[in-house]
């Protein structure tokens, strides 16, 4: 993003239902042209975001901003918003043209234009040819493009997707994904997708905000998320993530500490200032780990001594589960050479397990 | 086994069927007392419209069954979004208030009105007939047009509104629509139980006022007279042909799983 300029933001909004909290001083800023996600477990308070935004929900306290403009009193038929909805929301008593240039319709775009809108907004969700096909003649897939051309073609400033793929089978999932990504790019707008699975916000956002329980946990691109998470519940959200449980031991030089981790001292990287004696977790993506089939430890190496119990293979990767002893399990991704003869894919072995140093994100315990 | 079962059917027909056929078989046959076949005759046809009292009595059912389906399907949709949409004080006495309408008996239903009319100090003719015959009418036109709305996406609504949409645009050109079938169903069913009700009719109305069930009823006291075969059997064709209409409307479900 060149140009940072805030297209929208919520400051200190809180929004109760029936006397519980949903969002309580909730903070956004959401910049102009990026795809936005929110990325978070299911009744964590996405949706209620969305709807705050869309003016189908009506903020208790705090305002939002569109533009530097508070649109609190603004009705969501005279917000520059759009909604594509998870179930569709077609008009079942139209057919695929008469939906899409409804929103037109209703803002009084002259019949000429709305022709030619309608049938840009059909090319670019790749469904020219079924404009007289009425709704229930659609697969889910179909209807789904139908319904994001029918917001898109309304051209809004922000357009919000709310688990817009999560209907649709594993495939056409990811061909989607593509898809939304590239007209986010061709169209410029700035789309705020919805999603509670973490790889399709990985795949497709410029930036995540990771949210919990009705609170912002953290603001990041999908790398800085995956990375470098700021709590224990975005690290074990996004992803498997082994967790090693530590304590300081000394500091080694500016940002590089030794920590004990059960007996065994590793040199470590964190951003965090820690003190000696400090409580850390010490975490490691499982295809960060390295696994070397060894009987015995070896010299002058730090690193743990474990046996695998459990394998599986995905086609790409081979993962391991593997007991470290003391009731310590993790888990291990390692990418395989399938000519390897010597590859093994046995259980019970002794392995040796390592990392490479800088490879591990730590934080300080309780840092939630 | 297969025998038994086709007479049994057969048996129940026969039993649901036979008066209804001797009935219709009988406003054409030219023997007054039917006893007996006399041969096919429209002579009783002929008569009933000579009748000018059956047939005063006639357009004042027709009337009023079209006025009180009409106002029962206007106030009842408008009630059943107010149900639907709004959260309102009282919106869950409003829905068992229509319940128990239309559980109670008829002949409840038919005191209750006079007593109200009685205490009030109106005089029984039309308007108290409209007035009685709407409100018996209005559960049922709201159930109907609930079922249907209940069907639909919620989102609809918000779609439309999201895509710049007034309240009334709303209304016109996504409700209104979507309920049509349900509408005009309830519309037929309550025109339906409206020309054929007799209870609460004899008690709401007057004597300057008649319709036509009551008219029968008191004509048959004295004899089925051939006129009332023949009032009887277009009766039964109008009412059957209502309530196909009525079952063709809210069977097409077409509407409501498209989404
Ligand atoms: N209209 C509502 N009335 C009462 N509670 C609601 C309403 N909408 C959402 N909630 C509650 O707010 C919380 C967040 O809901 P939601 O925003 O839909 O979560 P998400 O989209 O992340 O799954 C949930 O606990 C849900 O039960
Ligand atoms: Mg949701």
């Amino acid at each position: 993003m060149s140009d940072k300029s805030v297209l929208l933001a919520f400051n200190n909004v809180s929004k109760r239902f029936d006397s519980s909290d949903i969002l309580v001083d909730f903070n956004l800023d959401i910049y102009d042209g990026e795809f936005f996600t929110i990325l978070g477990p299911s009744g964590c308070g996405k949706t209620t975001v969305l709807r705050l935004i869309a003016g189908f929900e009506r903020t208790n306290d705090g305002v939002i901003t569109i533009d530097g403009k508070a649109v609190n009193d603004i009705p969501a038929e005279q917000r520059p918003v759009n909604t594509v909805f998870q179930s569709y929301a077609l008009f079942p008593h139209m057919n695929v043209e008469q939906n899409i240039a409804f929103g037109l319709k209703m803002t009084g775009v002259p019949k000429a234009e709305i022709q030619q809108r309608v049938t840009e907004a059909l090319e670019l969700v790749k469904l020219s040819g079924f404009e007289k096909r009425s709704p229930s003649q659609l697969s889910g897939g179909q209807k789904q493009r139908v319904a994001i051309a029918r917001a898109v073609v309304m051209r809004p400033r922000l357009l919000l997707l709310d688990e817009s793929l999560s209907a649709l089978d594993h495939k056409l999932r990811q061909q989607m994904q593509m898809e939304l990504k590239q007209m986010q790019r061709r169209l410029g707008i700035t789309f705020v997708y919805v999603t509670h699975d973490q790889e399709e916000a990985l795949s497709m956002s410029d930036r995540i905000l990771v949210m919990n329980n009705g609170q912002a946990q953290q603001i990041g691109t999908p790398r800085e998320i995956y990375e470098q998470p700021s709590n224990l519940f975005i690290a074990r959200f996004i992803g498997e993530i082994n967790v090693f449980d530590g304590t300081v031991i000394e500091k080694v030089n500016e940002f590089s500490y030794l920590v004990d981790i059960g007996g065994v001292s590793k040199k470590v990287r964190c951003d965090q200032r820690l003190q000696e004696n400090d409580p850390v977790h010490v975490m490691v993506r499982p295809e960060d780990l390295r696994i070397e089939y060894l009987e015995d430890k070896p010299q002058g190496r730090s690193g743990f001594m474990g046996i695998v119990v459990e394998r599986s293979y995905t086609g790409q990767t081979l993962d391991s589960l593997i007991d470290l002893g003391e009731g310590r399990m993790i888990q291990s991704s390692e990418f395989f050479n399938e000519d390897d003869p010597d590859f093994d894919y046995s259980i019970r072995q002794k392995v040796w397990v390592d990392w490479v140093e800088g490879w591990e994100h730590v934080i300080k315990k309780s840092a939630i | 086994m297969k025998a038994f079962r086709i007479i049994f059917i057969s048996l129940i027909l026969v039993f649901l069927y036979a008066p209804i056929a001797v009935l219709v078989g009988n406003s054409f046959n030219s023997s007054k007392y039917g006893q007996k076949w006399g041969g096919f005759t429209l002579k009783w046809y002929e008569k009933l419209l000579e009748n000018d009292s059956l047939m005063t009595a006639f357009g004042h059912s027709l009337l009023v069954a079209v006025l009180a389906a009409t106002t029962a399907v206007v106030v009842g949709t408008l009630m059943t979004l107010a149900i639907y949409r709004y959260r309102f004080p009282l919106k869950k006495t409003t829905s068992s208030a229509l319940f128990i309408l239309m559980m109670s008996p008829d002949i409840v239903l038919a005191i209750t009105f006079l007593v109200l009319f009685m205490a009030l100090g109106v005089s029984l003719g039309f308007w108290t007939l409209l007035l009685a015959h709407t409100t018996f009418c209005l559960p049922f036109v709201v159930i109907t047009v609930y079922a249907q709305l209940k069907g639909f996406n919620p989102y609809l609504f918000e779609a439309a509104k999201d895509l710049c949409a007034s309240e009334w645009q709303i209304f016109t050109r996504i409700v209104l629509p979507l309920l049509l079938p349900a509408i005009a169903a309830s519309w037929l069913l309550s025109f339906t139980l409206s020309l054929d009700d007799v209870i609460i009719s004899s008690f709401v109305t007057g004597p300057e006022y008649e319709v036509l069930p009551i008219r029968v009823f008191s004509m048959v006291k004295v004899g089925v007279s051939p006129e009332v075969n023949v009032l009887a059997t277009l009766l039964l064709v109008v009412s059957t042909i209502s309530i196909a209409i009525f079952v063709l409307l809210t069977k097409n479900k077409q509407l409501n799983k498209s989404n």
